[in-house]
Formats: C-alpha cells, sequence, structure tokens
C-alpha cells in the first residue's frame, strides 16, 4: 500500500515535470560525490523552469 | 515456444470477445444498444493487439535489446535524463499526450453516426497511430532523445530537417487557433462559464505566490488549495451569471471572447512560468487525469444506451457539423485518438530522455497511445448517449438552426432526427445555461454528456448544471493551458527558424527577439481564431478539417520517418509495418488536401468557395452569411489563405515523400545498415 502511494505521487509529480528529488540526490552522491546536490527548493525551481522554458515543455492538443 | 499453445488460450478468448462485441456494434440496427459493447470491443481489441502486435513490433521489427542503455542510464544526470519506473513514466507519457484532441474529434465525428468513428479509432490507432508514437519513441531513444526535427534532419538530411520543422510550425499555430476557437464557442453568452474560468487566473496567481514563497515547491499542498477554489467558482458561478450586475460583465460575444483570448495569450507567454503557467498547469493536469478515470468508470456504472443511430446520412456528405463524405474526411476529423502526429512532439521530447530500458517502450510508446485512442471512445460514446436531435441541435451553425429553440428543432426535425422545441429548452434549463443550440465545437456537447453520466451517479439531475460547468472548466482549463505552453514553445521555434537567417535572433535571453516573436506567433494563431469566430459557419466547420489534415500529415511525416529507418536498418522486410499506415495517411491527407482545394463544391473546397463569392462580388451581389460587400471580401480573403495553408501542408508532406523515398533508394543500395544511431559510448556519463 505504501509502495502503491509513492508510486502514484510520483507519478502525478512527473506529469507536472517534477523527477523524484530522491533519484536526483542518489545519482549526486554516487557519480558526483564532490559536488553539492541543489536543495529540494532549488531543485523544483530548475525543473519548472526546464518544463515551462518552451523548449521539451510539450503536450497535445 | 515454452508453455506451447496454452498460453494463448486466455488471449484467444480475448479476442473472440472483442470480436463478437465489434459484431454487435456493426450490425445492430434495430434497437439501441449498450455503450458498454462498445467499451468491449475496444478494450479486448486494445489488449489483444497490444499483447501481439506491439510485442511483435518491439521484438522482430526494432529488435529492441534490453541490455542495451538507453539515454537515461548512459547519459543519467538525475534532472532530464532519469531512469523511471515504467508505470510511473507510462503516466507522464499519457498525460503528455491526451489533451482536447481525442474529446472533441470523436464528438464531431458523431454526426456520421457511431460505428465509424468507432471502427476508425480502433483500426487506426492498432495499425497508424500506436504504431507511429512507439516508433518515433524507439528512433529517439536510440538517439540520444533527440527532436523530431533533429531525427529527421540526421536520417534524410538538413532540407527535409528544415521542411518538416516549418511545417511543425504551421501545424502547432493551427492547433492553437483551433483550440482557443472552442473555448470561444465553449464559453460565448455563458457568464457561468466565463466566471468559472477567468476565476482561475487570480486564483493559479495565488498557487504561484504559495509555491515561490510561503510553501516551495508543495505542489500536491497547493494543488488541493486550488481544487477547492476551483469547486467553490463552480458552485458560486451560478449566483455571478443569475445576478443582474454580475451576470452581463461575464457575458460575451464571440468576437470579444476572440480578442480577450488573443491579450491573454500574448500576456501569458511573457509571464514568469511560476506565476501563472505552472500553477494552471497543475490543476488543469490532475483535473484532466481525475475526470477523464471518473467518465470511464461512469460509463461502466451506467451503461447508456446509444441513441445515436450507427450510420446517419451524412456518410456521403452534406452534414452540418462539417462537410465532405466519409472517405476521407472521417479520418481527419478524428485526428487524436486514432493517429496524430503531434505525438511525434512528445515521443521526441521528454519520454524518451526518461525510459529505463528498451524492454519498456512497447508500453510507453504503443501501450500509452492506446490509451489515448480509450479515451476518444469514451468521447464518441459520450456523443453518441444524447438525442441525436438534441446532438444536431447544438452542433449545426446558427445559420441553420436560426438561433431559437423553435427554428432549431424545426430544423433538426427536417434532417430526420424529430425533437420537441421543450426538450431543447429544458435541457438549457438543466445544465444552467440560456441556451445550447448551436454551441459548435464539441466541448459543450461533451459537457452535457458528461453532465448525463456523472449526476446518474452522484446528485441526480439537480447537480447537471453543476458538472455541466465543471466539464466545460475541465476542458477549457487545459485548453488554456495548451495555449500558453504552444505559444511559447511556438515562440522558441519560431527563434529558431528566423536565427536560422538572423543569427542574433535565436537568443532565448534577450528581450526583443523572445518579445516579436511571440507577438508573430499570437498574431498568426489570432488570425485563424478571429476568422472562425466571425465565420458564419460556426469556424469549426472550417478550421477543424485544417487541423485535422496537418495533424496526419504529421504523423505522415514521422511514419516516413520510421520507414526510412527501418530501410536503413536493412530490416526492410518489416517495413510494411510503417509503410502500411504512412501510405493511407498520405491517400486520406493528399485526397482531403486536393479536395479543399479543387472540389467543385463551395462546402468542401476553399477555392470554389472563394471563386463563388469572387463572383457574387463582381456582380454586386451580397450573399448570406455575408452581410455586406466588406463581409464578401472578408471571406473571400480567408478562402484563399486557408488554400494557401492547404497547398503549404501538401508541398511539405509531398517533398518529404521525395526526400523519403530518395533516402530508401540510398539504404537499398547500400551493403550494410546506414542508420546513425548514437551509441552509449560516444557519450561520456554526466
Amino acid at each position: 500500500m505504501r509502495r502503491l502511494l509513492s508510486l502514484l505521487r510520483e507519478t502525478a509529480l512527473l506529469m507536472v515535470g517534477q523527477p523524484s528529488y530522491e533519484a536526483y540526490l542518489e545519482h549526486m552522491a554516487t557519480s558526483h560525490p564532490d559536488r553539492l546536490p541543489m536543495s529540494r527548493i532549488e531543485f523544483f525551481r530548475d525543473r519548472e523552469s526546464t518544463r515551462y522554458g518552451g523548449k521539451g515543455g510539450g503536450r497535445c492538443c | 515456444m515454452q508453455g506451447g499453445i496454452t498460453r494463448h488460450i486466455p488471449w484467444i478468448v480475448l479476442a473472440i470477445i472483442g470480436f463478437v462485441a465489434l459484431l454487435v456494434v456493426a450490425v445492430s440496427r434495430e434497437e439501441p444498444i449498450s455503450a458498454l459493447w462498445i467499451v468491449v470491443a475496444a478494450t479486448a481489441s486494445f489488449l489483444v493487439a497490444y499483447r501481439y502486435y506491439a510485442l511483435y513490433i518491439g521484438r522482430r521489427v526494432m529488435r529492441l535489446d534490453p541490455a542495451r542503455p538507453t539515454p537515461a542510464v548512459y547519459r543519467a544526470d538525475g534532472l532530464d535524463y532519469v531512469a523511471t519506473d515504467r508505470r510511473v513514466l507510462f503516466g507522464h507519457h499519457f498525460a503528455a499526450i491526451a489533451g482536447a484532441g481525442p474529446l472533441v474529434g470523436p464528438v464531431l465525428a458523431a454526426q456520421m453516426g457511431y460505428l465509424p468513428g468507432t471502427l476508425w479509432i480502433i483500426f487506426g490507432v492498432v495499425l497508424a497511430g500506436a504504431v507511429q508514437d512507439f516508433m518515433v519513441l524507439f528512433v529517439s531513444m536510440r538517439r540520444d532523445g533527440r527532436s523530431l526535427g533533429e531525427l529527421v534532419r540526421m536520417e534524410m538530411g538538413a532540407v527535409a530537417g528544415t521542411i518538416a520543422l516549418v511545417g511543425t510550425f504551421m501545424i502547432m499555430v493551427i492547433i492553437l487557433a483551433v483550440l482557443a476557437l472552442i473555448v470561444v464557442q465553449a464559453l460565448a453568452g455563458s457568464p457561468w462559464g466565463m466566471f468559472t474560468v477567468a476565476a482561475t487566473v487570480p486564483l493559479a496567481m495565488l498557487m504561484g505566490v504559495y509555491t515561490r514563497w510561503i510553501r516551495p515547491g508543495r505542489i500536491g499542498e497547493v494543488s488541493l488549495l486550488g481544487l477547492v477554489g476551483l469547486l467553490l467558482a463552480i458552485v458560486y458561478g451560478q449566483n455571478v451569471a443569475a445576478s443582474p450586475v454580475w451576470g452581463p460583465l461575464f457575458t460575451f460575444t464571440p468576437v470579444q471572447l476572440c480578442w480577450i483570448l488573443v491579450g491573454y495569450g500574448a500576456v501569458a507567454a511573457i509571464l514568469p512560468v511560476w506565476l501563472l503557467l505552472a500553477p494552471r498547469d497543475y490543476l488543469s493536469t490532475f483535473l484532466k487525469i481525475g475526470a477523464i478515470a471518473a467518465l470511464a468508470v461512469g460509463i461502466v456504472i451506467t451503461a447508456p444506451e446509444l441513441q445515436m443511430p450507427a450510420l446517419t446520412q451524412y456518410i456521403h456528405g452534406g452534414g452540418p457539423v462539417w462537410s465532405g463524405a466519409l472517405f476521407p474526411f472521417l479520418f481527419i476529423t478524428i485526428a487524436c485518438g486514432a493517429v496524430s502526429g503531434f505525438h511525434a512532439l512528445i515521443a521526441s521530447g521528454t519520454t524518451p530522455k526518461l525510459i529505463a530500458t528498451e524492454a519498456d517502450a512497447p508500453l510507453i510508446g504503443y501501450g500509452g497511445m492506446l490509451m489515448e485512442a480509450f479515451v476518444a471512445i469514451m468521447a464518441l460514446i459520450g456523443a453518441s448517449i444524447l438525442e441525436p436531435g438534441l446532438y444536431f441541435a447544438m452542433n449545426s451553425p446558427a445559420a441553420l438552426t436560426g438561433g431559437s429553440p423553435a427554428t432549431a428543432a424545426a430544423a433538426v426535425t427536417a434532417m430526420g432526427f424529430p425533437i420537441a422545441p421543450e426538450v431543447l429548452v429544458q435541457t438549457a434549463k438543466d445544465v444552467g445555461e440560456a441556451s445550447i443550440i448551436s454551441r459548435t465545437g464539441g466541448a459543450p456537447t461533451l459537457a452535457v454528456a458528461m453532465a448525463e453520466i456523472f449526476s446518474n451517479v452522484v446528485g441526480g439531475p439537480g447537480m447537471k448544471a453543476f458538472w455541466y460547468h465543471f466539464a466545460i472548466l475541465f476542458e477549457a482549463l487545459f485548453i488554456l493551458t495548451a495555449v500558453d505552453a504552444g505559444t511559447r514553445a511556438g515562440r522558441f521555434m519560431l527563434q529558431d527558424l528566423i536565427g536560422m537567417a538572423v543569427p542574433s535572433f535565436r537568443s532565448t535571453e534577450s528581450f526583443v527577439p523572445g518579445v516579436v516573436a511571440t507577438g508573430l506567433c499570437v498574431a498568426a494563431w489570432g488570425f485563424f481564431l478571429y476568422q472562425g469566430v466571425t465565420d458564419p459557419l460556426g469556424g469549426v466547420n472550417t478550421l477543424w478539417p485544417v487541423f485535422g489534415i496537418s495533424n496526419q500529415m504529421l504523423a505522415a511525416i514521422a511514419l516516413m520517418l520510421g520507414t526510412v529507418v527501418l530501410f536503413r536498418m536493412k530490416q526492410d522486410r518489416f517495413a510494411w509495418v510503417t509503410v502500411v499506415p504512412t501510405i493511407w495517411l498520405l491517400i486520406c491527407t493528399v485526397s482531403a488536401g486536393m479536395l479543399k482545394l479543387f472540389s467543385p463544391d463551395p462546402a468542401v473546397s476553399f477555392v470554389a468557395h472563394a471563386r463563388k463569392f469572387s463572383e457574387a462580388a463582381a456582380r454586386g451581389e451580397v450573399l448570406a452569411p455575408a452581410a455586406s460587400m466588406d463581409a464578401m471580401q472578408q471571406i473571400i480573403f480567408n478562402d484563399w489563405v486557408d488554400a494557401g495553408l492547404c497547398a503549404l501542408f501538401l508541398a511539405v508532406v509531398l517533398s518529404l515523400l521525395v526526400f523519403t523515398i530518395r533516402t530508401i533508394i540510398a539504404a537499398r543500395q547500400a551493403e550494410a545498415p546506414t542508420t546513425r544511431e548514437v551509441f552509449p559510448q560516444a557519450v561520456p556519463a554526466e
């Protein structure tokens, strides 16, 4: 049940262009331990500007 | 074959069930049948098609390799390239492809009866639409997740790439115009609807402020708050509409609404995204998914009967909703839902950068499109459960219905769909509108159907007005989001295109090129919107076919790209998978485009219509529906613009066909595969 809820939450967030912050932290920890990852809020703003920046933010009719 | 034949038995049973249901849908003529037959036929067909055809394409045609790293793996950056759970990605992809298109097209197509639309959606999606989405996803996934324009350039050359980009921009303009037109038709003369939609602007801004400063990034919270605001807006919209002071303030004519939308589009596309676009996107996305799910549940629970005949006399042409005969015009009227070229932009957008393994591609690419087809099926059911007389009174242009219940009932009854004027009055009263006559564009029709279904489940007849305005709001909300986001995307496309000639124009940071490109983009769709709004035939009649032709042509382009890639992979013997739908789409779109140019019937051809009006103008005559010589000139000018547009689309698709054939010949002469995939080793991980 818990797993299902977290999947649903993740789906809803990705639908509006917000990938998982936890996955991002994990990636930074394994691939770039030397760099400081963005905070949750910086990450949110970064994804927001990417989605609506015009490029790649397509959706259908 | 491990397990032998036994593992196929459930699928064979499912196929038989689907076939029987399809047979019932196809041959029933005497008594109205339950809508569930269509649901069962579609569901069974889609499952069987997925299990056999999608996996066949994946394994044999594309030779997907689950071991081969995808861009999300070898370029992983935690941001754009993220290996994502396939269920989560399916939701993301579906939310990106499904919009107003699959809801509106089938409603308009219902003028021919429910059967042609049902068959085209089922067979179209299985053999063309889902194949296209899947193929483009595959091609992009193997090439670093690049966009359609770049893919065409890589596989077919720079000229072909540029032609595809210009075509894409024009299609975008038409889509935005037609979507905006639907909103105009749904909100004109409806203060209740107008108030609720207008309320979303300050509501979204409050949400934007909340996510910016009060609780940054809390999308769940802010969406719930927004939803409460939306429901309050719908509830109190009734009082606003009834108020002698506020009611008239929210009552607009179509022309006024057109200017409001153009102004809105221009301003919204320049505002910071966090203020309006992003928060409204949350609302519209979640509401869209919720409403679609609710509609599915509602149809299954209430199992409504189909009132529309299986076929109407309009399969031979002459229908009031849109002109033209079944072939080729049905196949361009239902674009989204059966096959939609616009999906090629999404399947080569964010999705290929998120896919975790090639083994997930069939579910996302093929399965996602099947899901959209299911939405189209529900919209078709919605239109078909209404009394045909009501459907035609709502969807025939005012020039035919005369606008009043008495004239409309008489006109529709004369078409062979008897209805009493009292029913039209009562229906309008039930849904809380002043009138439902000639509310073209599909959205109001679907809203009446949704109100019917929802009120049967929750609230009874007293809730109909609430549900009607809920449905209008849900459609208007995501159309406005699409208009806003589309104007932005169009702006960048235009900057890219102009940048080819004037490099300094490309800078996305500087102010002037951005404003100029936005202005041009808004002016372009605004022009077609104004033309549609002032069109006495209701606009949808003229613009929807142009939209359909352009969208299907983009699909043909995407499928031609897929064909080229298969030949360059030396998979010639499997190329029929994309060649067959390509040829079908070329036949439909080229013949529809040609008819729009050269048919002698002024109801079908823009050129014949322009000639008819030019000749009358030369005689000093004013033809209805024009009221003055100026209006005559306007109509003639519009006709020539539309004809020019059709000619341009034909030129785009035919020139790309030449490039396709040339590339295929070259690929066949080559000894080894010539395809230009991007290999993981070539790109260092981020």
